[in-house]
Parts: C-alpha cells; sequence; structure tokens
C-alpha cells in the first residue's frame, strides 16, 4: 500500500497547541511522510504574520503552574513552534494551507499571512489531499 | 571518525531527529554521521527513524547522560 499522508486541522491557536502541531510535523517530516496541515479559524490566525511571533498564550487547562513550566522550557532554549515548522519545511514535504471560509471570517487577505502558508484552499482540495491518511484535529 | 557531526546536546524532542535529517539529507550514500543527544527519547526516537528510513545505526553508546549514535545513510 503507497504510504499515506499525515494530516492535521489546525483549529486552535494557543502556543502549547501549535508546539504540539510543530513537534509532530518535524517527527513526521523526518521519517519522510508528506503532511498536510489545513488552518481554521485561531489557528489560522496565528499564522497571519502580525501574530506569528507574538505570545500566544495556553490553553486553558495549563493554569499557573503550567504556564511557569512553558515559559522556563523557552528559557531553557525550546524552539519557538514557527521556526520548528519552518525547519520541518526545509526537511520534508510539508503542505500548509489556510480554510478559505476562515479567511472570510476572520478578514484575512493572503498578504496577511506568513511565508510559512503555501496557501488557499477549500475543505474539499484538503480531503482529497488528505488521501486515506489520518486527519488529526487541534 | 565520522563523516559528518551533529550536536544536539540540550535540544528536546524532535529536535535531534530534525537536525540528524537535515545534515543526512545532504550527505551521500555510504556515508556516515555521528550524533551527540541529551534527549532522553533520543534511543527509541533514533531506533524508530533508523527502522523507517532504513539508515542503519552503526554504533550506540550512552555516558552521563549523553546518547552517542553513529548512523550510515543507506
Amino acid at each position: 500500500m503507497e504510504e499515506q499522508p499525515v494530516n492535521f486541522v489546525v483549529f486552535s491557536g494557543t502556543e502549547d497547541k501549535l508546539q504540539a502541531l510543530a513537534v509532530m510535523t518535524a517527527g513526521a517530516a523526518a521519517l519522510g511522510k508528506q503532511v498536510n496541515i489545513f488552518l481554521q479559524y485561531w489557528g489560522l490566525e496565528a499564522f497571519s504574520k502580525e501574530r506569528i511571533d507574538a505570545d500566544l498564550g495556553l490553553a486553558p487547562e495549563a493554569g499557573a503552574a503550567g504556564k511557569a513550566r512553558v515559559e522556563a522550557a523557552a528559557k531553557a532554549g525550546q524552539a519557538a513552534w514557527a521556526e520548528t515548522l519552518r525547519q520541518a519545511k526545509e526537511l520534508g514535504e510539508v503542505d500548509i494551507q489556510a480554510c478559505s471560509l476562515s479567511m472570510d471570517v476572520l478578514g484575512l487577505e493572503e498578504s496577511d499571512l506568513d511565508p510559512l502558508v503555501d496557501g488557499v484552499e477549500g475543505v474539499t482540495a484538503f480531503y482529497l489531499n488528505a488521501g486515506d491518511g489520518q486527519i488529526v484535529f487541534i | 571518525m565520522a563523516d559528518v557531526q551533529v550536536d544536539a546536546r540540550g535540544l528536546n524532542c524532535p529536535m535531534p531527529i530534525v537536525k540528524t535529517a537535515q545534515a543526512v539529507k545532504a550527505m551521500a550514500s555510504g556515508q556516515t554521521v555521528e550524533v551527540l543527544a541529551t534527549d532522553a527519547g533520543s534511543v527509541k526516537d533514533f531506533a524508530a527513524w533508523s527502522k523507517t528510513t532504513g539508515n542503519e545505526i552503526v554504533e550506540q553508546t550512552a555516558d552521563g547522560g549523553v546518547y552517542r549514535f553513529v548512523m550510515k545513510k543507506k
């Protein structure tokens, strides 16, 4: 059987979830797997030029203690999520697409997005590229 | 002495594998890379990476929390 891609739908736009996305993507790229990423809502907003290097906060379950641990990891030199994704893209086949509906909802133009984003597509194109690979929603 | 060195000490998962994969991409078949890592997941990660990519681990040692791997490009 032909190897299927790994597919992520990224809805959330907090630092911890984006870090998880970046780690999963970089690992897959290092193994030679094709990765397709589809950005919706706050996940898409995080990839805007305005937000990509901003502090995007953490998921509510982190709490104060979780926040302190994440900050300590960043201080100890853990790469930022966007940097990890850049390296993953250099290494392997990683395609990052913005959901066209979310672009409309958020009032974003393609020129507002960081160059990490390869283009804008609809959900049908996403499913086509996803093939029979698993789809993970973050 | 390996052909290429990767010092991934102090880097968290998945950076040791990412740095190694980047180095191996630029290498010729049969060349070797020596990796130093401190990430505790390295032993299982490098075994999985080797199994999936076919790049063989030819030497593996651990010394005081530093894991050393020598791998040969397929």
